[in-house]
């Protein structure tokens, strides 16, 4: 059972478990609805933007264990980063998921137990689904600032 | 035929016959393969047949002179002889497809492009497979005519009362799914079909699901179309069938145009082959056809009603195994005699993915996902399902190691 392991390390269960950053938020700067066409899992994720920083993010919705504990790290450590630092975090975090950049765990925080998922391709849409909220979820917000929404 | 009703089968032995179910995976231990809903296993004497076609007449079909093409062509028909014996249908008016899914889309647009209209209605059931929903919604798209949707009911069965109510003088087509890949649920297609045909609607049965299962009469069902595909019945890829009511494919316009289907071309226009080969433009699936003939005898051999009662027992195994593994909710009906062997299931606190994963751990493959069907799962009101689908080599073994897993399964992840 060792591939199993790795997948699911104790840290990712974790998330799972007790998920951080759930729910929706009032008011929210912006927000963005994804899903996955291969399962139907769903995330809604918002930002609340202060001063150029993430004041506040939280991700809601249904998905598997590693979609869930993947929105809940990422609530985490997004938290209080400036703009351009998340979009840079979320690069990192893509290039792991593909096996193209050695974590960095003062980056990533608790979601570098996610590098087991880069060798099972299926699972790493799952993995990607929030963080690829995020950054398309900062792209709509910098929009509607630009067009002074 | 009829002397094999009472027979049983010897799963444990067949699966000798399979060389993937015969021998351990490259990791070691053994696969408890519990996904042939989605394709079966393919039977040695299946590779051997393809594997002679090429090594010793491959040549293309209806074309050359040459003894090598006639024994080519000799074979690839022998496949089609097959098939139509197996449905009890005429030679002729069995065509050869892609998959399934071409079956259906064949009949979407050589004849739903021509003769739909505004305000007509094509009736498809909320537990059709996205193939005999997505054609017909594309050629509504096209022609102004609406699809419809008949429900399901809680226990998983097409609520016929609202079938009878939603057949009416606009409907110009009833599809239908002979067994729910997702639900297992066996549907009352003849039934379905005299309703239809009192309306002076068409029908397309889907039986994907059942060919592979259970005997299968096509003249019985009396479907003006009936659709199933080669990989699910022991057979190779890249081969389907659509089985053509007499008289409706002369009737039709071709689908695909190129070689093969046409008996003239000048510069002006041109004409159409016999059927079936009016529908069969191009080079055809030759290997594959011979694959699936073989796989039609070596089914013929075991006999459907045995495969049949043997589903049976395994689907009332698998029921019960799955009663025992605490939070689990099963889908469809619970009837056997109602039902295959495919059966959907959630499993609280554990989602459908995890479970594929954390079960392939263990050598047991289920499906996790929409399994084709967005409605019907939109209906139930879940995202996904796992699901294990049994065949005529899934042993007792299987089912006792798909409980077991489960157990475990939910154990893991915290859920208990
Ligand atoms: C009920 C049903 N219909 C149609 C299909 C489509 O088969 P194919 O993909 O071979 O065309 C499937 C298989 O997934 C099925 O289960």
């Amino acid at each position: 059972m060792g591939g199993l392991d790795d997948l699911y390390q104790q840290l990712i269960l974790d998330h799972y478990r007790n998920r951080r950053g759930r729910g929706r938020i009032e008011g929210a700067s912006a927000s963005v609805h994804e899903h996955n066409p291969v399962c139907g899992d769903e995330c809604y994720l918002d930002i609340l933007v202060v001063d150029g920083r993430i004041a506040d993010i939280k991700a809601d919705g249904d998905g598997c264990s590693i979609s869930q504990a993947a929105a809940s790290m990422l609530t985490e450590v997004a938290q209080g980063k400036e703009l351009d630092d998340a979009l840079e975090l979320v690069e990192h975090f893509r290039l792991m998921m593909h096996g193209e950049a050695e974590p960095d765990e003062d980056l990533l925080g608790d979601a570098v137990a996610l590098e087991g998922v880069a060798k099972y391709p299926v699972r790493v849409k799952c993995a990607l689904l929030s963080w690829l909220a995020l950054r398309d979820c900062i792209a709509d917000y910098r929009e509607t600032v630009a067009t002074g929404g | 035929m009829g002397s094999s009703a009472q027979h049983t089968l010897d799963a444990q032995a067949l699966r000798a016959e399979f060389p993937i179910l015969a021998s351990p995976r490259p990791g070691g231990g053994e696969v408890h393969y519990l996904d042939s809903a989605a394709t079966s296993q393919k039977p040695q004497r299946v590779l051997d047949a393809m594997d002679a076609y090429y090594r010793e007449t491959n040549a293309n079909v209806h074309r050359g002179v040459y003894e090598m093409a006639a024994e080519a062509t000799e074979r690839f028909e022998a496949g089609r002889d097959a098939v139509a014996r197996l449905v009890n249908h005429p030679r002729e008016a069995t065509v050869f497809t892609k998959n399934a899914t071409e079956a259906i889309n064949l009949v979407a647009w050589a004849w739903g492009i021509r003769e739909l209209r505004e305000g007509d209605e094509v009736l498809v059931t909320l537990m059709e497979h996205h193939s005999n929903t997505v054609p017909w919604q594309i050629v509504a798209g096209i022609t102004g005519a609406t699809v419809r949707f008949c429900p399901v009911t809680p226990g998983g069965e097409l609520d016929m009362d609202a079938m009878h109510e939603m057949i009416g003088p606009r409907t110009r087509m009833v599809a239908v799914v002979h067994v729910s890949n997702t639900l297992g649920t066996i549907n009352p297609v003849e039934e379905i079909v005299a309703m239809a045909h009192e309306a002076g609607a068409l029908t397309m049965v889907d039986a994907t699901q059942s060919v592979p299962h259970m005997p299968v009469d096509a003249a019985a069902i009396g479907s003006d179309f009936l659709a199933f595909t080669g990989h699910k019945m022991c057979g190779p890829t890249g081969i389907g069938v659509l089985a053509a009511a007499p008289g409706r494919l002369e009737a039709m316009e071709p689908f695909l145009g190129g070689g093969e289907m046409i008996s003239d071309v000048t510069t002006e226009g041109s004409s159409w082959n016999d059927i079936p080969w009016k529908f069969e433009a191009g080079t055809p699936p030759i290997a594959e056809a011979v694959g699936l003939g073989e796989a039609v005898t070596f089914l013929e051999g075991i006999g459907m009603d045995t495969i049949r009662a043997h589903e049976k027992t395994t689907a009332r195994q698998m029921l019960d195994a799955l009663d025992e593994v605490p939070g689990l909710t099963v889908f469809g009906p619970r009837d056997v005699e109602r039902r295959g062997a495919s059966v959907s299931f959630s499993l609280d606190g554990v989602h459908p993915h995890d479970i594929g994963q954390f079960l392939d751990s263990k050598g047991v493959c289920v499906r996790a996902g929409h399994h084709c069907t967005k409605p019907l799962m939109r209906h139930l009101g879940v995202q996904s399902t796992a699901r294990a689908s049994a065949y005529l080599y899934t042993t007792t073994d299987d089912i006792l190691a798909l409980r077991d897993a489960l157990i475990e399964c939910r154990e893991w992840f915290g859920a208990a």
